[in-house]
């Protein structure tokens, strides 16, 4: 019944001062309130480096290898098709298993904030493998995929044996090096534990997880008839100064092969990752250059490179790194084929690195490599073991970066204390 | 029986204020002990001829006070009231309103059609008064029905329309209701009052006529007639015709299209030649197209991807001629019509419909009305010069700016002399268009402005040169320097090209605030607005200690308002006026300097002499200040930290006083949000504080009296709350969740078509979530058992909001976020509930997916925060 308003504004600007003050005290207090919910959650500081890929899963493999599962399962969950693989056997495990180990990166050069950002632990000398507890039984993979034991554990799953081992589809998956000396499987990370899986959480939680829950299970116990070997967590330490120096020359049961550094926010990520480093100098590792099938160090520095389409020779990165070139004669009178791994010496020339990347190299054909390998070296495997050989990376330039950064960080510490 | 009540109606009017008190008293009481006597003695006191009017008017007053209210609680009350009254008893209320209709008295006849009109809108819908139409038609049927019975009958056929839908009754009814008031407007046979009150009513009626304006035949009588009466001998009649026009040109726009020739010309006759209260409608109606066209135009985004609602482009078909009769328009300005707001004559309105008009159609505008500035801007009759400067302002929003630069570049320095100009209109409209400019063309930032380096210092002189002209040009004048600044807001490297000016420009803005000469106009508002707006474009690290400079005069200022004297209302809203805008100025620089840690200090170091001031502003209880000094106090909550403790004695008082206020409900919500401000300030020290807090606020959540739109603010402060003093809140658990859990089931009975609801439950649900965050985390170290019987309910509700496909991203976020927060703090007894809920993974997955870097995040933590849970034994 009112009626209508014809008055419009009339030189005057659509929106109050007072209105927009509303709106901005608004959008602080969201923001506020955003921040003080992510602290509780101690969430902000590994937002910023989670990263947001999908699990990293080739479901093109997986199909292949298992006929039997239908093209829904691409969808599902990472766990889902991890449960289904923990049941492959023969060839096709093998095949899918030489790809899921997540694969360090050799130190080449020191990543910042090592001492915030990174976990230090001692590798024990021995294989690395997959372990897969599973429907009663434990089965241990070596890197390319084949078989090192089939044996009951104590891990969910692991053994024929009531009660302890909880429900069927409770399944382990865990990495670990076999320290042949004291027969242990000792567990370095913790992939998957009681059927859930750990891939998308960061290297932070994994090792706390692995650290807690290992050993409720008995899986750190004495070998007995349902735990045919026993299980260990690697200790690990945060880099800083006392973690490195605890990690170098601490006293530990196995024998050492290096360092491996974690980045703490890293996932799970299989094959190749920069986010997690191995390091070795002759002082905590036996084999830091590389021997030859008689255990000797060779004069040459060894390499295996993949044969690519048109000669092109490759290193098992991704993307690979293209090393050199082989005569597309010489391929064909040798009967190489596309796909083939190689190995080469690397002659007087060496290798020739330009600001940092590699340039070119002097590689000397030796033959088809040993077959029992699945992957041609990385790039950073044949650059550390140049360095090795040359000018290596050693522990004080390590531990000099740390205390850089110590340095670094002091100064501002006054200031905010203040 | 109906009582006597005449001598009680007219004591209750009476001039003594116990005779009056003592009156209201017994009436009050009356209507608390038995209503539906109450009703039909007012019934029978408006109806009688022989009563006095002013106990008639009293007595309408309170019928319709008694069936409808504006606060909706309050009417559903008033409505409930009325059905539990005795059929036969509201029959006979009915049926003297009815008779009123008939009565000699005009006022009330006008009440008993009010009063028809509510009653209906309360028993038309229930089927429980089908008699009425037929009545009232009756009325206007019925051979020898007197012309006033017939104009009160129409009147309430309007009433009526506008209170109920269409739906309400069936097509016959609305057909014979819109008949009779059609042939109400008929010239032939009525008398002016008739026709005058059936034109008005059709207005009412007009939405209520939607299945009519379908059907071309209908609707072109209905149309014709309208014309008709839009020639009317009678000026109020014709007037009341064009304001259906102007409704129909909203409501039915799609269907225009072939009465557009016939309408262009009504109208521009209208403009042109009849009086203004005429012309002036005749011009909104065009005002109303262009309102149309550019809504549809802003709907019709392409990757909106829906069917847009038709386009009938009536301004462009109709633009070289609609230009031409605004332009003639433009040069009947009043003499003072800068000076007094409450002016609005044929100039305005036809400037202001041109404004549309370029908006509307963009570029193809420019043309047409360059010629007119052009031939205009230099003429020596003031009128022409303003008219030309007028319809240069006009067209700056609307066209590209490539189209618009050059023209502006090139009048650019011929509007900076006509600062100058003789006539005080001419620098008034001046001093708006180089604001515009300043709106429309200067965005260095994003790559185009009309200010250059080399013009700027040139620009800057002009404008503080200006500023001291006469109070309404220097009001402009302060909204061209608020463009400017906002222009080199503080981001990129154009934000320091200000910065020489700020001290002398900043100096000018408070002189221009200090003016006494500028009482009427709102200069002292806009100068301060504009002190703000430059405060908060500046760049911090330049202007810190200028503003640092400014913080105690402001103080200073503030200070002064609490010493002027008060003797009126009057005085007491200037000083409030003022207040507000000084609270205004000192929350932009409390904000602006604790937006940074090396210029936080400055606020700390005065932060005590600030709240002092905010203290005694409050003092001074007006509620408008009370808002702008909350938003302040907020700011300063947020810059102090912890320290805030010190002030909780004192201004608890003022923030129980907030919350309690739902009059205005924009000071309760600032309330709640600073509530929140001064949480994250204080964190555990808030708890001595909670439990009033808390109280007041369940108490806001369960009241209808409310604003709505305060609501999810609330539930966000709860989990503010919780999140300060975690496991504290225990206390609050049980009611807090008991009404969370309440709003969540709103939530889910919302009506998913309206739009504005699904705003509201987007935002509720939101903090709904937050609330239970908030909660969640505060019991993380500490009793998180307490939540377990909360759980199964918050997973309910998320999966709930999991399957509503319109949910807003925020939304969704929030829910992650809590899903993540329960599989944190509860732990192990929520592990079996997660299993249970299988919507978790899918919609972990799809949030995962998700093109927002945070709400992937979020989703990613919770997946860790379940996968902890699924692995723990």
């Amino acid at each position: 019944m009112a009626p209508h308003d014809l008055r419009r504004p009339f030189k005057r600007r659509p929106i109050s001062d007072q209105q927009k003050r509303r709106e901005l005290s608004l959008l602080r207090q969201s923001q506020n309130r955003s921040d003080a919910q992510q602290r509780a959650r101690n969430l902000a500081s590994s937002v910023i480096s989670l990263q947001s890929s999908s699990p990293d899963f080739d479901p093109e493999i997986l199909s292949e290898a298992v006929p039997e599962l239908d093209a829904g399962s691409e969808s599902e969950s990472s766990s889902f098709d991890i449960r289904q693989a923990s049941r492959l056997r023969g060839p096709e495990a093998r095949k899918w298993f030489a790809r899921q180990l997540m694969l360090p990166e050799w130190m080449i050069d020191v990543p910042d904030n090592l001492s915030q950002d990174w976990y230090v632990l001692a590798r024990p000398t021995g294989k690395r493998c997959f372990v897969v507890s599973s429907d009663g039984t434990t089965v241990s993979r070596v890197r390319n995929g084949s078989i090192l034991h089939h044996f009951p554990s104590a891990l969910p799953g692991g053994a024929r044996k009531k009660g302890t081992s909880g429900p069927a589809q409770s399944y382990s998956i865990l990495d670990c090096i076999f320290h042949e000396l004291d027969q242990t499987y000792y567990v370095i990370d913790m992939v998957c534990w009681r059927g859930y899986s750990l891939y998308e959480c960061t290297a932070e939680f994994r090792f706390f997880w692995l650290q807690s829950k290992l050993a409720e299970t008995g899986a750190c116990d004495p070998p007995s008839f349902y735990h045919k070997f026993r299980f260990s967590a690697v200790p690990f330490y945060n880099c800083n100064q006392s973690g490195l120096h605890s990690a170098y020359t601490g006293s530990l049961p196995y024998v050492k092969d290096g360092l491996l550094f974690y980045n703490k926010h890293a996932h799970y990520h299989t094959g190749n990752t920069p986010l997690v480093l191995i390091w070795k100098d002759e002082r905590c590792s036996q084999y830091v250059i590389d021997t030859d099938n008689n255990g000797e160090v060779p004069n040459q520095q060894h390499i295996v490179l993949e044969l690519q389409d048109e000669g092109k020779l490759v290193t098992s990165d991704d993307p690979p790194v293209p090393f050199s070139c082989l005569n597309a004669d010489f391929v064909k009178q040798s009967g190489l084929s596309s796909g083939a791994l190689i190995r080469f010496a690397i002659g007087d020339g060496g290798l020739n690195c330009v600001d940092g990347r590699f340039e070119k190299a002097d590689l000397q054909y030796i033959g088809v490599s040993n077959r029992a390998r699945a992957f041609a070296d990385s790039y950073s495997k044949i650059m550390f073991q140049y360095m090795a050989r040359h000018s290596p990376l050693k522990i004080e330039d390590l531990a000099s970066n740390i205390s850089h950064e110590n340095q670094q960080d002091k100064p501002l510490e006054v200031e905010m204390s203040d | 029986m109906a009582m006597e009540i005449t001598q009680i109606l007219l004591s209750a009017q009476s001039a003594d204020t116990r005779v009056r008190t003592e009156a209201e008293g017994s009436l009050r009481q009356f209507q608390e002990q038995n209503l539906p006597q109450f009703l039909l003695s007012l019934s029978f006191e408006l109806a009688n001829n022989d009563k006095p009017a002013e106990s008639r008017r009293l007595a309408g007053i309170l019928l319709k006070n008694s069936l409808d209210a504006k606060e909706s609680a309050r009417k559903d009350h008033l409505v409930k009231q009325w059905c539990a009254i005795d059929v036969a008893l509201k029959s006979q209320i009915k049926e003297l309103l009815l008779r009123t209709l008939g009565s000699s008295a005009l006022e009330a006849r006008h009440t008993s059609a009010q009063v028809i009109a509510k009653v209906a809108s309360i028993e038309i819908p229930q089927k429980q008064w089908p008699e009425l139409v037929g009545s009232l038609l009756n009325n206007m049927t019925q051979q020898g029905s007197p012309a006033h019975l017939k104009q009160s009958t129409l009147e309430t056929l309007g009433y009526v329309c506008e209170e109920i839908s269409h739906h309400d009754l069936v097509q016959d009814e609305v057909n014979s209701v819109l008949t009779a008031v059609v042939q109400g407007m008929n010239q032939a046979g009525n008398p002016a009052e008739v026709r005058l009150a059936a034109t008005k009513a059709l207005l009412n009626a007009l939405d209520f006529s939607q299945t009519n304006f379908e059907n071309e035949m209908e609707r072109t009588y209905i149309m014709k007639m309208v014309c008709e009466t839009a020639c009317s001998k009678e000026a109020d009649i014709r007037q009341a015709a064009f304001e259906c026009l102007v409704s129909i040109a909203s409501t039915y726009y799609e269907v225009l299209e072939q009465y557009m020739v016939t309408l262009f010309e009504l109208t521009s006759n209208a403009v042109k030649g009849d009086q203004e209260s005429v012309a002036l409608q005749a011009i909104e109606f065009w005002s109303s197209i262009c309102d149309e066209e550019i809504d549809r135009q802003e709907y019709d985004s392409p990757d909106s991807g829906d069917s847009s609602p038709p386009h009938s482009c009536f301004i462009e078909k109709a633009l070289p001629q609609l230009v031409q009769m605004l332009l003639e328009t433009l040069e009947k300005q009043e003499e003072d019509q800068d000076h007094d707001d409450d002016v609005w004559n044929i100039s305005m309105a036809g400037g202001t419909c041109l404004g549309l008009v370029a908006r509307t159609v963009g570029d193809v505008i420019v043309p047409l009305v360059m010629p007119f500035v052009e031939a205009n801007i230099s003429s020596p009759n003031w009128r022409s010069r303003e008219a030309a400067t007028y319809a240069f302002g006009s067209i700056l929003e609307g066209p590209t700016t490539d189209k618009l630069a050059p023209m502006v570049a090139a009048g650019l320095q011929f509007l900076l002399t006509a600062t100058k100009d003789v006539n005080n209109h001419v620098r008034d409209t001046t001093a708006w268009t180089l604001s515009r400019i300043f709106e429309f063309l200067h965005s260095p930032d994003s790559g185009f402005s009309v200010i250059t380096p080399e013009n700027l210092p040139v620009i800057v002189g002009v404008l503080l040169e200006s500023i001291k002209d006469v109070p309404n040009v220097a009001e402009k004048v302060c909204g061209a320097i608020y463009n400017l600044a906002q222009g080199y807001e503080d981001s990129g490297a154009n934000s320091s090209l200000l910065s020489p000016y700020l001290t002398e420009i900043i100096k000018q803005l408070l002189a221009a605030a200090e003016r006494t000469d500028g009482a009427e106009s709102k200069l002292r508002g806009a100068a301060y607005e504009t002190l703000n707006e430059v405060v908060r474009c500046s760049n911090l690290s330049e202007a810190s200690s200028i503003i640092a400079q400014l913080l105690p005069v402001i103080m200073a200022k503030l200070g002064q308002t609490m010493d002027l004297q008060i003797v009126s209302t009057d005085d007491r809203e200037k000083q409030a006026e003022l207040q507000a805008s000084l609270c205004g100025v000192l929350q932009v620089i409390i904000q602006k300097l604790s937006g940074k840690e090396d210029t936080k200090p400055i606020v700390m170091q005065s932060a005590d002499d600030i709240m002092r001031l905010f203290l005694r502003v409050f003092g001074c209880h007006s509620s408008s200040v009370h808002e702008e000094a909350m938003l302040a106090i907020g700011a300063l909550a947020y810059a102090t930290g912890a320290e805030f403790v010190k002030y909780m004695g004192e201004l608890f008082k003022y923030l129980q006083m907030g919350l309690q206020n739902f009059e205005e409900y924009q000071v309760c919500s600032i309330t709640v949000g600073v509530i929140g401000d001064i949480c994250r300030a204080l964190d555990e020290t808030i708890l001595p504080f909670c439990d009033q807090i808390m109280g007041l606020l369940i108490q806001n959540l369960q009241s209808e009296a409310l604003h709505r739109s305060v609501k999810p603010p609330i539930f966000s402060a709860f989990g503010d709350i919780a999140l300060a003093i975690g496991a504290h809140f225990e206390r609050y658990v049980a009611p807090a969740l008991q009404i969370m859990q309440g709003a969540a089931q709103v939530c889910a009975q919302m009506d998913t078509l309206d739009e504005e609801l699904m705003d509201y439950s987007n935002q509720l649900r939101k903090s709904i979530f937050e609330a239970y965050s908030g909660i969640l985390q505060g019991f993380k170290d500490t009793k998180s058992e307490v939540m377990i019987p909360y759980a199964q309910h918050l997973l309910q509700f998320v999966e709930l909001v999991s399957k509503d496909s319109l949910r807003d991203e925020s939304v969704t976020k929030a829910a992650v976020a809590a899903m993540g927060d329960l599989a944190d703090v509860v732990g192990e007894k929520t592990k079996q509930l997660f299993k249970n809920f299988t919507f978790c993974g899918e919609f972990l997955n799809e949030c995962l997916q998700s093109d927002d870097e945070e709400l992937r995040a979020t989703a990613l933590w919770t997946q860790g925060m379940i996968g902890r849970l699924m692995l723990s034994s």
